[in-house]
């Protein structure tokens, strides 16, 4: 592990339990700051599970949570961004609008949209976001008449305009094509760098795990018991660092990307 | 091919819809003539001649009574009906179903209770409405909100609430309160569903709109209808069915032109 960079997130002892059935047991996870963590592992050793968690979806039955060192509260909160597989931005939102709705939510809490300055002024800044990703000639599409790959698109610059602590990504390139995958990764890998971020991706695929993350956690059951195989939950199994966080380039500059996805 | 698989060009579907109404029309005619031939008097099966002549009277001759042209009063009259009925039945809709679809406190609380009026057959409840509320207007718009309401609350509180999870939790992540998410998420992808739910609901709402005409009141289409009936004047039925049936396709499609013009990221919008 590194000891550059401070705990983000950091997971004690945690278990997740459904009713009889041990989903996790005795998680230990320090998460550093600028972080590329990969999570992989079979179907049902609780990958999922555990990015809810820190996701704040749900709480965990026994151990804590921290973030920054403060525990974590059960409800989500915009400093952990997340990119679903599917189903992550808005169909009835435009890409701009899909994006501009993060910064609305903070600043009109009663009206829940901006508008004049601050609606240009927010809609200026979520444009910036986009050429970042490189949707700033679809701005004003609706998602279902972009492809898969723009939409994950979509759904990062969606996420980073909250500039969270934490973007969980859940298997974010499962669904797309190979070579529109490689893209992705350059990307990910771009904006990583350029916002120093920190990123939790839970993934099927063991090559992507490797290639991105800078440690690579696998989850699995170290104990079965064949007559109540719920009983024994999943936990780190391997804990693998891989490479240091990157070095922060003095002057970031987000290089021009390829549109066309 | 197999039939599944057998598309009509847009020239063949339009013949091919035709015929059967064509045909109607045609099997009407032939045995109305007939009828005629055999007895020119006859009041069962009017010919488009007596039908033009007794619409006319109604269309253009005022009543003697009221002063009205009575055609068009009894228009008037149902469409008020039907549009303060069914508008108030989509404003509870709206507001109760996207409360029950995405609050989860209103939906333990409400729920059982829409469910529960939901069953209750509408026309049960008429006499009901006739007492408390009396013969006038205010009884036949409440059985027409009451009809339809239930079915459209919970088929927009069903559609709120199976919205992917996904798209909940983004919005959290991006900082929405419950409030911004009904507002943004909730609301505006339940609007295509609820002129869905009005499209569906524009039939039961007649059926309710000319029951409550036929047992009391003194215009509209149903009350015209009920009334013609004691004469055996069909050559008014016909003609007034004919209109109820224009009037509802009409609303039917203009319902269906608002949703795609409004909304077009719900129907498959493409570049």
């Amino acid at each position: 592990m590194s000891d550059l960079g401070s705990p983000v997130l950091s997971l004690r002892n945690v278990w997740i339990e459904y009713g009889d059935k041990v989903v996790l047991e005795k998680v230990n996870l320090e998460v550093t700051e600028g972080a590329f963590l990969s999570i992989i592992g079979p179907s049902g050793a609780g990958k999922s599970s555990l990015l809810r968690l820190i996701l704040g979806q749900e709480a965990p039955t026994r151990g804590t949570v921290l973030l920054d060192g403060a525990p974590l509260k059960a409800e989500c909160g915009p400093d952990r961004g997340v990119v679903f597989q599917r189903y992550s931005v808005f169909p009835h939102m435009t890409v701009l609008g899909n994006v501009t709705f993060g910064l609305e939510c903070p600043a009109a809490p009663i009206a829940a949209r901006l508008f004049g300055t601050a609606r240009r002024k927010a809609e200026a800044q979520a444009t910036e976001m986009l050429e970042a990703v490189g949707l700033a000639d679809s701005l004003h599409l609706y998602p279902a008449q972009m492809s898969g790959g723009m939409q994950q698109r979509l759904a990062i610059a969606q996420a980073l305009i909250k500039r969270p602590r934490i973007l969980l990504l859940d298997e974010p390139f499962g669904a797309l094509d190979p070579g529109i995958r490689a893209d992705m990764h350059g990307l990910i890998t771009r904006l990583w760098r350029d916002y120093a971020l920190t990123v939790v991706m839970v993934t099927h695929d063991i090559k992507e795990a490797f290639t991105l993350g800078t440690r690579v956690l696998a989850l699995d059951k170290r104990r079965h018991d064949p007559h109540a195989p719920h009983r024994y939950g999943a936990t780190a199994v391997y804990d693998l660092p891989l490479r240091g966080p990157p070095v922060p380039e003095s002057a970031p500059v987000p290089e021009p990307v390829a549109a066309t996805t | 091919m197999r039939w599944i698989n057998w598309h009509f060009s847009k020239r063949d579907r339009l013949i091919a819809g035709g015929a059967p109404i064509l045909l109607l029309l045609v099997i009407y005619l032939i045995t109305a003539t007939a009828r005629h031939s055999a007895n020119p008097s006859d009041k069962i099966l009017p010919l488009p001649s007596g039908m033009a002549k007794a619409m006319t009277a109604l269309l253009t001759t005022p009543d003697p009574l009221t002063g009205n042209l009575v055609f068009w009063a009894d228009t008037l009259a149902s469409l008020q009906r039907l549009g303060l009925g069914l508008g108030i039945a989509t404003l509870f809709a709206l507001v109760l179903g996207l409360l029950l679809g995405s609050l989860p406190p209103v939906r333990a609380t409400l729920s059982p209770l829409v469910t529960g009026i939901a069953v209750i057959p509408p026309i049960a409840l008429l006499p009901i409405l006739f007492i408390a509320l009396g013969l006038g207007e205010t009884s036949k718009v409440v059985l027409i909100a009451i009809g339809v309401a239930p079915v459209m609350i919970r088929d927009i509180a069903a559609h709120v609430g199976s919205l992917p999870r996904e798209q909940i939790i983004k919005a959290e992540t991006l900082g929405a309160n419950s409030w911004q998410i009904i507002a943004r998420v909730a609301l505006p992808q339940a609007m295509p569903r609820l002129i869905q739910a009005i499209r569906l609901a524009l039939g039961p709402a007649w059926v309710f709109l000319i029951s409550a005409e036929a047992v009391a009141s003194d215009i509209g289409l149903g009350y015209r209808i009920f009334l013609v009936r004691r004469y055996l004047a069909m050559d008014v039925i016909i003609p007034y069915v004919a209109w109820i049936a224009l009037l509802a396709i009409l609303l039917d499609v203009s319902l269906a032109a608002l949703s795609r013009r409004a909304f077009p990221w719900a129907h498959g919008a493409t570049r």
